[in-house]
């Protein structure tokens, strides 16, 4: 008897937990998405009246050249982003995890970069460069860059991948080292025995079993990079001639205060269901390779 | 990575000064920072010595300044009280949530169903939020610091209620119906036994939250614009046209903003790297 009234006693506190916290998820999270959802069948511009105008939002979207710009531009930097990120935080973590001196210290120092905003870090690297690049580039008679790549339409991007790398690299770096702190010593070991050194060792031992860690590495940092707000903010503002104006920063710019409110919102529906497909999509090729080993 | 190394235990030199070497990509930008906050306008001669030799004299002229600019006290304080919130209200919702639905999970439908709905909101970016969310908390009155606080409070539940329910899954149940059959409530049961079990967890949630809350830019800049308060990030954002091309005024500014988050990181960095590898991995 006791404990029927005490279980029924725990079920219902539970409910009275659950239930408030529900609410409250669904009024800040699902109600908004919802009404984003609405708004973006309407010609809403931020303010005043507005008319319904179907699929017409969506049609637009994709015959519109600056949402077109601003997708190609996001992808390519999250892709190129994505990849110089891995790559180098991989030969960060094998280093920071080998038998170093001062081991604690340099993978303090190395993960600096995330602790700090994104946005007073892209005022400084933006001083670097338009200020004291150009000086360098002159000096050492590299063409390329005697001038501000911030103000060159075709560089521009290159400086927002420089910027969103220097921090991403140092939480990728991190997970890879706690990935290979998995390894077992043994399996070095026993791969020495059959002669398996350097790259070979890396490749057909390390790598495959730090493949869980690859993966959310993956995940983490194209959903990240696909996101950019805060350097875009304050590198560029989407210039030169909006080459590179982020997604993220063309629905709050135009959708904020261009009037394009019922617009932006479809805008980021769609980006909402690309975000969720290159997830899924990463998170099962990632399984399957782990299936196969 | 010798095998020869790992086998005596040898040091890697070679790693360790490359290493060594590397950290100057850290240090450049903050050195660089740190020199130009120091200096006064004249000193900024148009090469490379003008924005990396040393001040002639170390002046805090340009911090006092940056302060008085800025209105240094008044964005700290708001960053410091949204924080701080925002991770006491994540430890005690998210933490209580993470309880009544992770113990709950094993043979209910519903719970299972909240737990899933709650976390598939990781994938909803911001962006497509943010235009009703500014509608909404104009009408409901909270375009301010407390509305800021309660979305976060909303953001961060999926990642810290799968943090709280994957923690939980490895706590026996045992000491629970333990405390039951001693005529405990579930309420006393959490606060006097699960609670304080799930101390380690309670880290890793505040500095997760506490990090992304105090560097977020977004949600303060949409939600607050019209009440004229700045948190930290937003008033080198609002002050960039009165920095001008002072850019020792600029750069004192963008240090008082970094040194904060820059102590916390020394004073907890375990705890830090720990939190990250814990969110990201579970």
């Amino acid at each position: 008897m006791k404990t029927s009234r005490g279980a029924q006693e725990r079920k219902r506190t539970f409910l009275m937990i659950t239930i408030p916290v529900l609410v409250l998820f669904f009024c800040f999270n699902t109600l908004p998405l919802i009404k984003g959802f609405i708004y973006s069948f309407t010609n809403f511009k931020g303010y005043g009246s507005y008319e319904w105008v179907g699929l017409r939002n969506y049609v637009d979207l994709f015959q519109d050249s600056r949402v077109g710009k601003s997708y190609l531009f996001t992808f390519k930097y999250a892709l190129v982003g994505t990849i110089i990120t891995n790559v180098i935080s991989l030969v960060l973590a094998l280093g920071l995890n080998s038998k170093i001196k001062g081991k604690s210290v340099l993978r303090g120092i190395y993960f600096i970069p995330n602790v700090l905003g994104g946005l007073v870090i892209g005022y400084i690297f933006s001083f670097i460069f338009t200020y004291v690049l150009p000086v360098l580039g002159q000096k050492m008679g590299i063409e390329a860059l005697s001038s501000s790549m911030l103000s060159s339409t075709g560089k521009a991007w290159i400086a927002i991948v420089i910027v969103g790398c220097w921090q991403a690299i140092a939480m990728n770096t991190i997970i890879y080292i706690s990935g290979l702190q998995t390894v077992p010593e043994d399996v070095y070991e026993a791969g020495s025995i059959d002669g398996v050194t350097g790259w070979k060792q890396f490749k057909y031992l390390t790598f495959p079993l730090i493949i869980p860690f690859f993966g959310i590495n993956m995940v983490l940092c194209m959903k990240n990079f696909l996101m950019v707000f805060d350097q875009i903010m304050a590198l560029t503002k989407g210039g030169p001639s909006q080459s590179t104006e982020s997604i993220s920063y063309l629905i709050y710019q135009n959708g904020m205060s261009g009037g394009q409110f019922g617009f932006q919102s479809a805008n980021a529906f769609v980006f909402f269901v690309v975000i969720v497909a290159v997830s899924v999509l990463q998170m099962t090729a990632t399984n399957k390779k782990e299936e196969q080993l | 990575m010798n095998k020869e190394d790992v086998k005596t235990g040898k040091t890697n030199w070679p790693v360790t000064i490359l290493l060594i070497l590397g950290c100057v990509t850290i240090f450049f930008p903050l050195y660089m920072a740190v020199i130009i906050a120091f200096k006064q306008p004249s000193e900024m001669t148009n090469d490379i010595a003008g924005a990396l030799s040393l001040p002639e004299k170390w002046s805090l002229y340009n911090f006092q300044e940056a302060m008085r600019v800025t209105d240094f006290w008044n964005s700290f304080g708001n960053s410091l009280l949204i924080t701080l919130v925002t991770v006491v209200l994540a430890i005690i919702i998210h933490g209580l949530a993470g309880y009544a639905i992770g113990r709950s999970m094993k043979n209910s439908k519903f719970y299972n169903f909240t737990y899933l709905y709650i976390v598939s909101g990781m994938f909803v970016p911001f962006a497509i939020l943010m235009m009703p969310l500014v509608k909404q908390t104009a009408q409901l009155g909270i375009a301010n610091r407390f509305g800021v606080i309660v979305l976060y409070t909303v953001f961060y539940m999926p990642l810290n209620l799968m943090l709280y329910k994957g923690y939980l899954t490895n706590i026996p149940i045992a000491l629970e119906e333990a405390a039951r059959v001693d005529g405990a409530s579930t309420w006393k049961t959490y606060w006097s036994i699960v609670f304080p079990i799930m101390k380690p967890m309670h880290a890793t949630v505040a500095v997760l939250t506490a990090m992304s809350t105090w560097n977020d830019v977004m949600t303060p800049l949409v939600i607050m614009s019209g009440t004229g308060k700045n948190t930290l990030p937003l008033a080198q954002l609002n002050f960039q046209t009165q920095f001008g091309t002072n850019y020792n005024l600029a750069f004192a500014s963008y240090l008082l903003a970094l040194i904060p988050i820059l102590l916390f990181y020394i004073v907890c960095q375990k705890q830090i790297l720990n939190g990250v590898v814990n969110g990201a991995v579970k």
